[in-house]
């Protein structure tokens, strides 16, 4: 018998003795990050970035397989005892040297997660982790020009390339309130004195906010550079529509944070059929915050329409998304089901899904 | 249903006031739910988790006298903590607010025979909902057993008290019997049932896992101590089922507990829902130690209120209850607890013989409500 198969055999023994426990609980209990448990990360320590960010070091568990600059995690966190799952990008470089990743996180108003993360995360907190995922990443073969398009938060994927992979000729204009909101300014400048970055830094409580045709004047071959832009919606739907005007579109690479909502109706009463729990629901909010506030265990991923880790299959009634207004109506069958994206799809009548 | 109603002195407002003042007290806890509450929870998980890993490794060397003692005693233990404060409560979805997958009503699985979304069925949907109405709620006398004067006599009654008692030592199989309302269900049209069917089986998957554990693999494990570590096992699980029963008794059977007709039922608002929970439990007073190890069901008439609010709560919560029912004149039923097993038994010998029909009639509520 292989080594393996082993293995597997000596576990399903383990089991009969933990039955109806599993051998992972017990040893979830002393070793939460070995090898084989469900990823999870210590953080390990929270640094101030500026008065409302902070980076949060992170210890993966054994199973963690790395990460692409650019790319984003999941984690999964306890706020006032309720698990919580968000999506923030990896700021670290891949090649660090002790294992650990970075996340840095802005605090919103009244964000639950954010301001957790910034004010009240402590060392030693286990979190739960998901693997690194995103299609925001810097091609195989380098490109011979770069630009970064970046205002507030946005920075952070693009923190992470900028300290992963070096390019010849590298231009960055980020955008932020004051001089104190930049995140990563020191770094930022370390890298222009090192002649590894030529940086453009907008302050927009004082310049006002950059505008898209303005971007000639800044950077004057934009056109030719690779770009990779990430901050608010404003600033993203403005670069799309100017990257597609000049017939550039296959340039722009961009990463959203969260949905483009745009329409919303009437709500209705939602049942959520496995947990066994009925409630109302208007028709603004999408279905995964709905089922979560019900206590109803909902699968999740970025929250924002893109990686369809949430998809539940409707039993009936219908959904709205709330991106385009579009009405998806449950099946007649009774067991092939629509399957539905619950964050971006809110109520649209009664209807049940299957959690 | 006693002679004489306990709540006619209460007009329809006041009942209705009762059920907003009691939805005042969830409001609260379900506002300051939190942290600690979570860490709670997680830690009687973990010292369970401990308790019965330690308990059953002192067990392979069962064959010495002081081993078999510490171990049993440290397994029965385990086994009440995770049936009680920990399964009974998980699976009413006490802590899915927590949204923690390992602590959830639909993925939680206990020790015990009868499968956990079996047991939530006729626990949470059919006894919780129709508490202490006969006919309905099976719980009351489990199907085999005479528990209200109303109830017609039969000669099979007589034996109640025996019944009783062999229900107590095999309590989790008498719960997976009537989870599976074998009753009924064994029936001949309905035995192939193929819904039936599947449940059985899946019954019969646990008990088959459950039993291989505790009869077979721990015994086996510990070599010479075999038959030692086999009446180890048999013996906590003896006491577990012993302590649920029991526990479980003083929550409907004590005197002074109300039953309540079908019909009575009908029509019932929220005010009424929770006069009928209200009249139809009974609590055990005692140690925090013994709120514990009964899965802080000695606050039966609090969880019957709020099945969802998290155990650690109830104590708190039934200060505010206790002072309500003193406001609506109503009577709270509690007592230590060898005085409510003393008085569940004694309804269930007295209940074995036959009684003259009681000859006053309930005032009926759901009468007054068409009157009205
Ligand atoms: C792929 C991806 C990568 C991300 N990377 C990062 C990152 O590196 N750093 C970082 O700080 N955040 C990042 N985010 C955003 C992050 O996931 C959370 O949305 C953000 O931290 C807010 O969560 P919260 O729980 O604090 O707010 P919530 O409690 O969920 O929301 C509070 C309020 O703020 C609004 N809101 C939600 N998200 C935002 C937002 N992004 N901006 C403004 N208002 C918002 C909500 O509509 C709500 O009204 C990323 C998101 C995605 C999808
Ligand atoms: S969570 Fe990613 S698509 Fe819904």
């Amino acid at each position: 018998m292989t080594s393996a198969a082993l293995r597997s055999r000596a576990w399903k023994l383990l089991e009969l003795v933990t039955t109806p426990l599993l051998p992972s609980d017990y040893l979830d209990l002393v070793s939460p990050l070995r090898a084989g448990a469900d990823l999870r990360g210590r953080i390990e320590a929270v640094h101030r970035e500026t008065d409302d960010a902070a980076t949060i070091v992170i210890r993966p568990g054994k199973g963690w397989r790395g990460h692409v600059a650019g790319q984003y995690i999941r984690i999964g966190i306890d706020v006032d005892g309720v698990r919580l799952w968000r999506a923030y990008s990896v700021t670290s470089p891949t090649s660090r040297a002790d294992g650990r990743i970075t996340i840095t996180v802005k605090a919103i108003p009244d964000g639950k997660v954010s301001n957790h993360l910034v004010r009240k995360a402590k060392p030693g907190t286990v979190i739960q982790l998901d693997q690194a995922t995103g299609e925001f990443v810097l091609p195989a073969a380098k490109p011979a020009k770069v630009l970064y398009l970046t205002a507030g938060s946005g920075i952070t994927p693009v923190m992470g390339m900028l300290r992963d992979t070096k390019f010849a000729d590298v231009v960055m204009v980020h955008s932020a309130p004051r001089k104190e909101d930049v995140i990563f300014r020191n770094d930022l400048h370390d890298l222009v004195a090192d002649k590894a970055l030529t940086l453009v830094e907008l302050h927009t409580d004082t310049d006002g906010m950059l505008d898209i045709a303005e971007l000639e004047k800044l950077v004057p071959d934009w056109a030719e550079r690779e770009t990779w832009a990430c901050g608010p919606t404003g600033l993203l739907d403005a670069a799309e529509e100017h990257w597609a005007k000049h017939g550039v579109a296959e340039r722009l690479h961009m990463e959203r944070f969260r949905p483009t909502v745009v329409v919303a109706g009437e709500g209705g009463e939602v049942t959520f059929g496995k947990t066994g729990k009925t409630v109302e629901a208007d028709g603004a909010t999408p279905l995964l915050n709905i089922g979560e506030e019900a206590g109803v265990l909902m699968p999740s991923g970025c929250r924002m329409g893109i990686c369809f880790g949430c998809v539940t299959p409707l039993k009936s009634g219908a959904v709205r998304d709330l991106r385009t207004g579009e009405i998806t109506e449950a099946s007649d069958s009774p067991t092939a089901h629509v399957l539905v994206q619950t964050c971006v799809s809110a109520a649209a009548g009664p209807c049940e899904l299957e959690r | 249903m006693t002679a004489i109603d306990p709540t006619a002195h209460l007009t329809d407002e006041q009942i209705e006031e009762l059920g907003r003042e009691l939805d005042a007290i969830r409001d609260e806890v379900i506002a300051s739910r939190g942290e600690k509450d979570a860490a709670y929870i997680r830690k009687v998980i973990s010292v369970q988790r401990k308790l019965e890993l330690t308990s059953r490794g002192i067990l392979l060397f069962s064959l010495f006298p002081p081993a078999w003692i510490i171990g049993t005693a440290g397994l029965s233990v385990a086994k009440i903590m995770d049936n009680m404060e920990i399964g009974h409560n998980i699976l009413h979805g006490q802590w899915d607010w927590m949204r923690d997958p390992k602590i959830h009503s639909t993925t939680w699985e206990w020790d015990h025979v009868s499968p956990a979304d079996q047991w939530k069925h006729s626990h949470n949907e059919l006894h919780h909902t129709y508490t202490n109405v006969i006919g309905k709620d099976n719980d009351l006398g489990y199907g085999i057993m005479r528990v209200d004067e109303d109830q017609k006599w039969h000669p099979m009654y007589l034996a109640q008290p025996l019944w009783n008692f062999i229900n107590a030592c095999f309590f989790e199989y008498g719960i997976a019997a009537y989870d599976l309302e074998l009753g009924k269900n064994l029936h001949k049209r309905r035995r192939k049932n193929p819904e039936f069917v599947a449940r059985a089986k899946a019954v019969g998957r646990k008990i088959r896992k459950q039993v291989l554990k505790d009869y077979v693999i721990h015994p086996l494990l510990s070599g010479p101590s075999f038959l030692t570590t086999l009446a180890a096992t048999f013996t906590a699980n003896l006491i577990r089922n012993l302590w649920s029963h029991s526990v479980i008794m003083c929550g409907h059977f004590p005197e002074g507990v109300q039953t309540f007709e079908r019909r009575s039922i009908r029509g019932e608002t929220r005010g009424q829902w929770y006069l009928r929970q209200m009249m139809g439990s009974a609590n055990i007073s005692g140690s925090k130690a013994m709120h514990f190890m009964t899965g802080n069901l000695s606050h039966q008439i609090e969880h019957h209120l709020f099945p969802d609010l998290p155990s650690n709560r109830y104590a708190e919560v039934a200060v505010k209850v206790r002072a309500l029912f003193e406001k609506y004149e109503l009577d709270y039923v509690t007592g230590p607890l060898p005085k409510q097993v003393f008085s569940a038994w004694h309804k269930v010998f007295r209940l074995s013989l036959p009684n003259k029909k009681p000859k006053v009639k309930t005032p009926d509520r759901d009468k007054e409500l068409v009157a009205a």
